[in-house]
């Protein structure tokens, strides 16, 4: 998966894509509907490309003088255009393409974050539903979720005696306290019809779980998942940097190290894009799973 | 068989909360039977909803029992489906979905998967829903649910059909036409239905009997009126029926004279 085209970063566009939408669908539909389409496209591609471009001429700009600390735009592509060229070269140890690092980080990423997602669920439900679930659980919660992500890391190696794990479970830990919260709210907050519903039909405990509850919560369910793969990514980068090995943050310090810079702006701005990536597929698969579901 | 289909033996219920106790329901004795159609009507308050979770199971009384043809009803269960006053669909199923999940719970082993898609169509039809059956509820007017929740309520063939005012947040003209088609089902399917309802006028131009209940807290019986008017039953005709105006104006009576709501502390 390269990132190479489309560097579009901002994160206002969707939001103003779509009411951009909303204020154009109304008037399309006449014969002239292509050329309306195409305005739209520009309209929501020409804005951010004009800031990007202002961007980069300010920052070559101000860091052209020879003595900056920081590369100019120019300097960073051909310091780095072995970088960008060869994403899948594969060397000896860390000395590898950026695609590869970038994939081993989204590994322990993926793993962490799908055990956060299972067991944060399944804790949430039980928060959610047990009022001495909660009562017990909550406050320990409530605590353990506002120790950094980092301050895990020591711990964790030490249970684990190996860096890879490790920085599994920092993404682990980093990710389910919000799952957990956002779960809990969204099952507490099932109104009580759909509860009647489902007793009338006498649902057992199992389809009352996957017919009522998870669709009744699920855009709570969503959010919490949302957050937690924003912070996953947060998290990794800075646990790369002290374990060290194949990865996009361990790649940062070791440029930095090494005094290189230009490579570390890459590295950042891959890391920006991916880090948006995540957050737009994990949107995407909400909107997909919850679409109609705002209550009737 | 001396037993009504349904009856209601000395309902008594009391909610109390911390230290503090109301009494709602005071003494309710009611016998249906199998094919009634029952108003209970009542001034805000009174306890409607709190008798109507009662036959359902969804509410445990205090005291007294509900037997429905002679055993104990205690817990929720599809023989007593309802309609609730504000339609209670599931928003992420579309009108299909939400009365085939009714009928896929109540008829998993009786009925095979393409009688039970049939049996789903023909309660749709009944309602009239079949054209917006792959429409989310979000995407239907409210009366269009309120149908999908009586079709869902059908669906379950309950012994006992209960309506908590399942046209109250209704207009006058959709209303009218529920009614119409309500009234029409009962014909056809002869259900005893328990109906809740705030409406004078429909609940003489439904019911065979109406349940006229005394102000809370505390509520009884106060009063059941024969409702003597052969079916099938036009409301334009029925406007002039000498009957129909006797009966409205006793509710009517009842409801504004005898038992004025007073405003309660
Ligand atoms: N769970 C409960 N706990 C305490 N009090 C309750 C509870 N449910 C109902 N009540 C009280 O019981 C009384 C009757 O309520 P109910 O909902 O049955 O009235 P209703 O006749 O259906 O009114 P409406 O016509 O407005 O729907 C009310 O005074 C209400 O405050
Ligand atoms: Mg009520």
């Amino acid at each position: 998966m390269t990132a190479s085209p489309v560097p579009i970063r901002p994160n206002e566009k969707p939001p103003v894509a779509k009411i951009m939408t909303l204020a154009l669908s109304p008037k399309t539909g006449s014969p002239r509907r292509f050329p309306q389409w195409l305005t739209s496209l520009a309209a929501h591609v020409v804005p951010p490309v004009i800031t990007l471009v202002f961007l980069l001429v300010l920052w070559e700009i101000l860091c052209s003088s020879p003595t900056a600390s920081v590369p100019p735009p120019s300097r960073v592509v051909s310091e780095t255009w072995e970088l960008i060229a060869h994403p899948f070269y594969a060397g000896q140890g860390v000395d590898q393409g950026l695609f590869w690092h970038i994939l081993a980080s989204l590994k322990r990423v993926a793993l962490g974050y799908c055990l956060a997602a299972v067991a944060g669920i399944a804790l949430g439900t039980l928060v959610g539903q047990s009022e001495w679930a909660m009562r017990g659980l909550d406050p320990i919660f409530q605590v353990l979720r506002t120790v950094p992500p980092l301050a895990w890391l020591p711990l964790s190696l030490a249970a684990f005696k190996d860096g890879n794990p490790s920085a599994i479970f920092v993404i682990f830990i980093t990710a389910i306290w919000p799952i957990i919260i956002n779960t809990a709210v969204g099952i507490r907050n099932i109104p009580q019809d759909y509860q009647n519903v489902a007793r009338v039909l006498r649902l057992n405990q199992f389809e009352y779980f996957t017919k009522i509850m998870i669709p009744a919560a699920a855009p709570y369910i969503f959010t919490g998942l949302r957050i937690g793969i924003g912070l996953s990514w947060l998290a990794i980068v800075a646990a790369e940097m002290l374990i060290g090995g194949v990865g996009i943050g361990f790649f940062i310090w070791d440029a930095w190290n090494s005094s290189r810079i230009s490579d570390i702006i890459l590295a950042l701005i891959y890391v920006g894009i991916v880090g948006y990536l995540l957050d737009r597929a994990i949107a995407f698969v909400a909107r997909t799973v919850t679409r109609n579901t705002a209550s009737a | 068989m001396s037993k009504p289909y349904l009856s209601l033996e000395q309902i008594d219920m009391v909610f109390s909360r911390g230290g503090a106790s109301t009494q709602v329901l005071n003494q309710v004795s009611l016998s249906v039977e199998k094919g009634e159609f029952i108003s209970i009507i009542g001034h805000s308050g009174c306890g409607k909803s709190t008798l109507l979770n009662i036959v359902a199971g969804l509410t445990q009384a205090t005291r007294g029992v509900v037997f429905l043809e002679g055993t104990v009803v205690d817990t929720p269960g599809p023989d007593r489906a309802v309609v609730f006053q504000n339609h209670s669909l599931l928003p992420w199923l579309t009108v299909y979905e939400n009365v085939k999940l009714a009928v896929d719970k109540v008829f998993s082993s009786s009925k095979s998967r393409a009688e039970r898609h049939e049996w789903t169509m023909r309660n749709l039809e009944l309602v009239q829903m079949v054209h917006a059956r792959d429409k989310r509820p979000s995407e239907v007017s409210g009366g269009m649910k309120q149908r999908v929740g009586i079709a869902r309520a059908l669906a379950m063939e309950p012994k006992v059909l209960l309506l908590d005012e399942p046209f109250g947040a209704l207009d006058a003209l959709t209303r009218a036409h529920l009614q119409d088609q309500v009234m029409q089902i009962h014909t056809e399917l002869a259900n005893t239905v328990l109906m809740i309802t705030h409406d004078v006028d429909e609940a003489v131009l439904l019911s065979d009997r109406i349940v006229m209940m005394t102000n809370g807290p505390s509520a009884r019986i106060g009063e059941i009126l024969d409702v003597p008017l052969v079916r099938p039953r036009r409301r334009i005709e029925l406007a002039a029926d000498a009957t129909y105006i006797r009966c409205r104006s006793s509710v009517l009576k009842f409801l504004y004279e005898r038992h004025r709501l007073v405003e309660a502390a």
